[in-house]
């Protein structure tokens, strides 16, 4: 399996060298990251070279890099039912960039970009209709940006007076409980009092 | 005033009506739930309707949505477990199967081969747990009473089963990375066996209720047809592949855990349509009780042997715990700290009686996961409603839905 993904890496990288970045083979899955103004190119190769053939796309997802300039991964999963395979696109992108849709050439990106939207704020250029999906009607933020906290910021409770629903800024009871179970032996490097003299002796 | 309903008919010599000009005719936008029976759950549609044909047909999802993604982010790997029962929670094990595949990829851990045969047997139980609501509440949908109650009849055992593996008939929790959370004693494997050779003749009842019958194929055969170009265009996978002849299931092509010692047929169909579809379930819950033979001989032939793969990702024995020192810090620390995974990213993905159930899991090395996408069946089948839909009738609506087997706990997340 491994091999014939290896075979499938090589042959990306010598037919559209201008789009494939790096290509790599790691759990025997095939990651090939893309240039972002040729991903609909990639993908539209992709989708109608004989040995590729990935006709179905799988899932559309992004991940958050805060710390990084390019913050954001958008990543692209297909499969070949036909070639039976699959592989990931990889795309770095920075908070105000556009990425291309890719509904022209599958359909079924529709929603997935949407998603993504909705959860990252990543903007899809040519996008027919970018709709919030999954969070509530006239939501505020991103919620799976790393920077979004868990709680979100407001809270929804029917009023009894009002005789409808209303929004209100959260408020906890209690602080949000994150423990940080990191073994002290593994994790942090304490320095107990003492011990840096205890070195300057064995050294002197 | 009425208004949407005056059309313009056209006779046999080429003449229309003659409009007055004090007619108004437009579309009719109408409300599809978010809580109407036949929605499975909380969908919201908002139909375009040329009387009663769709025209247009726009999902409202993300009334279920509970931030799954998000909430795994800061809990360790064993605590997200619980949150794959509630997402397709008609089957849970299926989705918990995924979830433990992609964390033992990362951290190549073998799975022993008892638990592996556990595994196989119980995804198989919750697909015949799937079908049967979804054959049956399908058929209900279109107009059949009877089937439910039979069908909730045998679920019931299957639950019972659930309970008697892992103490919960729902949420059960019991698939673990490394294994299943406990053996299963030698008189349930023996009860299953008992089950399963009698549920074929309860199939065969339903059967009997539903395939020949003439209003249920009126509401079903030719609607809802998919091609082999859509299943491409939309990404479907699961029954709506094969529905429409295209032989194509993960146990057979991607085998994972011990699929490939099984025999097994893939059925198809060969129109595409909802009947096709409800032929392919009953036929795959026939394939499944004959799997769940299969799995419960080899459990008896092979005897015992460890459930769970020993290391540091699963807890030590209960004896173990009480009179080692090391066990007892190792459980200690399994159960708060929890393990770490080794960086990397990966997808897993299980053939869920839903269609391909997914997970892509990126680690960084410490307890909890980076970020752990779910990708669900149900989203993208739901997406093509719009293009399946245009043109049917408003009752076949919920036809479509029906076979489509959408459940909003996955949809969502």
């Amino acid at each position: 399996m491994s091999d014939a993904l290896e075979e499938l890496g090589t042959h990306l990288d010598l037919k559209r060298n201008d789009c494939v970045l790096g290509w790599e083979v790691s759990h025997g899955e095939l990651n090939v990251t893309v240039a972002l103004s040729n991903l609909v190119g990639f993908v539209d190769f992709l989708k109608t070279d004989a040995n590729c053939l990935f006709n179905s796309l799988i899932d559309i997802t992004a991940v958050d890099y805060p710390a990084r300039a390019k913050r954001f991964d958008v990543v692209y999963h297909f499969l070949s039912m036909y070639q039976n395979h699959r592989i990931r696109l990889r795309v770095q992108v920075r908070e105000d960039d556009m990425v291309p849709s890719i509904i022209g050439v599958h359909p079924s990106a529709n929603w997935f970009e949407r998603e993504v939207f909705d959860m990252f704020g990543i903007l899809f250029s040519g996008h027919p209709d970018l709709r919030r999906i999954l969070t509530d009607y006239g939501f505020r933020g991103h919620p799976l940006r790393k920077d979004f906290p868990t709680t979100g910021y407001t809270e929804v409770r029917y009023d009894e007076v009002q005789k409808r629903v209303v929004y209100e800024p959260v408020s906890l009871v209690q602080e949000y409980r994150q423990f940080d179970f990191m073994s002290p032996w593994e994790g942090a490097d304490y320095i107990l009092p003492g011990d840096d003299k205890a070195k300057e002796e064995a050294k002197g | 005033m009425m208004d949407g309903d005056i059309r313009v008919n056209t006779y046999d010599d080429g003449t229309t009506d003659a409009l007055t000009g004090e007619q108004k005719i437009r579309n009719f936008n109408i409300n599809f739930g978010p809580q109407h029976p036949a929605a499975h759950g909380v969908l919201r549609l908002v139909l375009e309707l040329d009387g009663e044909i769709v025209e247009r047909c726009d999902p409202h999802i993300g009334l279920l949505h509970r931030g799954t993604e998000k909430l795994m982010e800061s809990r360790t790997y064993l605590q997200n477990l619980p949150y794959f029962d509630r997402l397709d929670y008609v089957a849970p094990m299926n989705q918990e199967h995924a979830w433990c595949l992609a964390i033992e990829r990362l951290t190549n851990t073998p799975v022993p081969r008892r638990a592996q045969l556990i595994r196989v047997l119980y995804s198989e139980i919750g697909r015949i747990l799937s079908h049967l609501l979804n054959v049956t509440t399908q058929a209900m949908d279109v107009g059949a009473l009877t089937p439910p109650l039979w069908g909730f009849e045998e679920r019931e055992k299957l639950m019972i089963f659930y309970e008697r593996a892992c103490g919960a008939r729902l949420h059960a929790a019991y698939f673990r990375p490394g294994g299943v959370h406990q053996d299963l004693p030698d008189q349930l494997v023996e009860d299953i066996d008992t089950w399963a050779q009698a549920f074929p003749a309860v199939l065969d009842d339903i059967d009997g209720l539903l395939t020949e019958n003439r209003i249920f194929k009126q509401r079903n055969a030719d609607i809802g047809v998919v091609t082999e170009e859509e299943i491409q265009e939309w990404g479907f996978s699961g029954v709506m592949v094969r529905g429409s002849g295209l032989a194509w299931d993960l146990r057979r092509s991607q085998p994972y855990e011990c699929y490939d010692e099984f025999e097994f047929q893939v059925p198809v169909g060969k129109n595409g349509d909802c009947y096709d579809r409800y032929l392919v379930r009953m036929e795959e819950m026939r394939q499944s009780t004959h799997i769940i033979r299969q799995a419960c001989e080899k459990l008896r032939q092979e005897g015992g042997g460890d459930i769970m793969a020993r290391g540091k990702m699963t807890p030590p024995t209960r004896h173990a715990m009480k009179t080692d020192m090391e066990s007892l810090i190792h459980h200690f620390k399994l159960y708060t700290e929890g393990f770490h995974v080794p960086e990397g990213e990966v997808y897993a993905c299980v053939e869920a009686p839903k269609g391909e159930f997914g997970v892509y899991l990126v680690a960084d090395g410490t307890n909890r996961p980076y970020r752990a996408k779910l990708r669900a069946p149900g989203y993208l089948h739901l997406q093509a409603m719009d293009h399946i839909c245009k043109g049917h009738q408003l009752a076949d609506v919920s036809a479509i839905i029906g076979t489509m087997d959408v459940v909003f706990g996955e949809i969502d997340r």
